[in-house]
């Protein structure tokens, strides 16, 4: 009896191990074959990229390429700096900054979306945030939108002068990408 | 399958020797050739033919511009215009599979139609119903992973918006939906990295259309199908045998449907796509106005619907995931038809009231096509949640409510009675034998 009730025991134990070891082979087969569409070696290598803004002048804007995004620089008028700076924060859809270069609850001020002494420049990733669409407002002649900023047509976002969203689907605010000023008019980011 | 037997009777000495070790023909002759079905299908039927047509010849052109065809970033524009100018017929065999993808839809969408306006979803059809949600879907995929590989500014934007409809999940859980989108990329954005592999799936999903077809078509016969009054088979007389009955008025359809095809083939090849599809793919400009291919208009009209607010009530920040989650939703809702139907009789043909609703859901389909064609502003966006509204609440209110408070009108007794009534005007000799189903 006892032998009979150990047996089974056994094999009971043989099966769910048996499972177990298969579960965990299945699993790290599976993983190369999902792994493998993740971005390669090569689509990560190209993370930093260089630029000189000294031939953006006030009121201009400039698009540059980063990891395959378009990065979108203007070099604000101050009557734009004004307009941002005049928005309540608390009242804007997404009250976050959304700067990479920043802690992630930190508020949507025109401040936080620029770097100190160079609040005319606005440097942010140029992808609509509700389904990635280039917003329009880089080129002369370009609906700038409500606010004065950019305006995505696919679905009718409006962003401010601060890339902030306020009217329209996208749910975040254009995302300000890690950059520094590595002299007084060059910027690195990545 | 389906209690059905079959007569098959080997006519040689080898056809006997295969018929005990692989008793295929039997199969084939008992499903397709004498297999009962109802004597009264009207066109409407043909399509389940035309879309298996529709599916093999795109497999068959497909295969053929696999051959010419080059998935990068730097080949793939120039080789369609290759396929289109050098290649020998290539501007036929291109046209064919391009044009067939939208005919593909158009029988599909009529299938549909057809299977909710007879009740074909209800007991004991309800498998063979969810199959077809699941082919409409892979269809989808497929038609969308397609759709990126002429690498024109507009494939390259729709399927930019189509991917990131995954972002929508970083409302739930912060940077879920950003890796699973890059996930899908292989990359920071849409590039030739996405288009190769989009090209891998777009070969490989077909033939698990193929796999689900067939289970589409196993359900179907064993449940038996369903005809114009709703009512089953109840007596030898209700069916005439599948061949050459069914399948030469099959035959008059899919020709039918071919003269549509041919016409878009030969006069109108570029008409159902867009003139931004020849300019080359560009990352850095998005067109003016982005719309996807004709068949997902609608759905992409509900996607669009919510906006910051929608009909007053304020979003906010779920506006985007709500908007994607109504679009797989209007999708999916489909599943669930055969239990949110209380009706308990299948053919809408005697449904007074429902019949009413029933087109003016096919009108809110319409409708919402229309406005996934417009730019989303102004009073075309109030139209759109007006009648996403409509859409919704037609599977969730008026199916379940109708179905309870509706009474049918009356039914024939039988397929026979309905058939036979309806050619002696109206003096239905009822229990009459159908002498002419021989």
């Amino acid at each position: 009896m006892t032998t009979e009730v150990d047996d089974t025991n056994r094999r009971d134990f043989i099966i769910l191990a048996g499972n177990a070891f298969v579960a965990v082979g299945a699993a790290s087969l599976i993983w190369p074959f999902i792994q493998q569409m993740n971005p390669d070696a090569s689509t990560k290598a190209l993370s930093t990229v260089e630029l000189d803004l000294a031939p953006v002048k006030e009121g201009q804007a400039i698009t540059a390429m980063w990891r395959g995004k378009p990065i979108f620089i203007r070099n604000r008028t101050k009557e734009e700096v004004d307009a941002a700076n005049k928005v309540d924060v608390s009242n804007l859809p997404d009250p976050l900054a959304r700067n990479d270069g920043l802690p992630a609850n930190d508020p949507a001020t025109d401040a936080n979306r620029t770097k100190a002494g160079k609040e005319n420049f606005l440097i942010m990733i140029g992808i609509c945030t509700h389904l990635g669409c280039i917003p329009k407002g880089q080129a002369m002649g370009d609906s700038k939108g409500d606010f004065g900023g950019w305006f995505c047509p696919c679905h009718g976002s409006h962003y401010d002068t601060a890339g902030r969203i306020r009217k329209g689907p996208a749910p975040r605010n254009l995302e300000v990408p890690p950059y520094q000023f590595i002299s007084d008019t060059k910027i690195k980011i990545g | 399958m389906g209690g059905h037997t079959s007569t098959y009777v080997p006519t040689s000495r080898w056809g006997k020797w295969f018929d005990e070790r692989l008793p295929i023909a039997r199969m084939m002759h008992g499903q397709f050739v004498d297999f009962p079905t109802p004597r009264n299908l009207n066109y409407l039927w043909t399509f389940g033919g035309i879309l298996t047509f529709c599916l093999v010849a795109q497999i068959i052109t497909g295969v053929v511009l696999a051959m010419h065809y080059q998935p990068s970033a730097s080949g793939a524009f120039n080789s369609i215009e290759h396929i289109r100018r050098d290649v020998n017929f290539g501007w036929l065999i291109r046209n064919m599979h391009a044009v067939g993808a939208s005919m593909f839809f158009v029988a599909c969408y009529v299938h549909i139609f057809r299977g909710l306006y007879y009740g074909s979803y209800k007991a004991p059809r309800e498998v063979l119903w969810i199959l077809g949600v699941i082919i409409l879907l892979v269809m989808m995929a497929t038609a969308c992973m397609g759709y990126t590989l002429p690498w024109g500014q507009m494939t390259f934007w729709c399927v930019t918006v189509i991917t990131n409809l995954c972002s929508a999940l970083d409302t739930i859980w912060q940077g879920l939906g950003t890796a699973i989108v890059e996930w899908l990329w292989g990359g920071y954005a849409v590039s030739g990295v996405t288009l190769n592999r989009f090209f891998s799936l777009h070969y490989l999903l077909p033939f698990v259309l193929c796999g689900v077809v067939a289970l589409h078509i196993w359900a179907l016969h064993v449940a038996g199908q369903n005809n114009p009054t709703g009512l089953d088979i109840k007596q030898p007389s209700d069916s005439v045998p599948m061949h050459p009955y069914a399948t030469s008025k099959d035959i008059v359809g899919l020709f039918a449907f071919l003269l549509l095809f041919a016409w878009f083939v030969f006069f109108l090849p570029d008409y159902l796509g867009h003139a931004d599809n020849y300019n080359e793919a560009n990352p850095l400009v998005t067109p003016p106005h982005i719309v996807p291919e004709w068949y997902f208009l609608p759905f992409y009209a509900i996607l669009r619907a919510f906006t910051g607010s929608f009909l007053g009530i304020p979003l906010g920040s779920l506006a985007k995931l709500m908007g994607v989650l109504a679009m797989f939703g209007a999708i999916l809702i489909l599943a669930f038809v055969p239990w949110l139907d209380t009706s308990r009789v299948r053919s809408t043909k005697y449904r007074p009231i429902y019949k009413w609703f029933f087109w003016l859901f096919a009108f809110t389909c319409l409708a919402l096509g229309y406005l996934g064609s417009k730019p989303a502003e102004g009073v075309y966006v109030t139209w759109a949640q007006i009648f996403t509204t409509y859409y919704f609440l037609h599977f969730l209110v008026v199916m379940p409510v109708v179905g309870l408070i509706e009474t049918p009108t009356k039914l024939p007794r039988s397929i026979s009675e309905a058939v036979l009534g309806k050619s002696k005007g109206g003096t239905a000799p009822s229990g009459a034998a159908p002498a002419a189903a021989e």
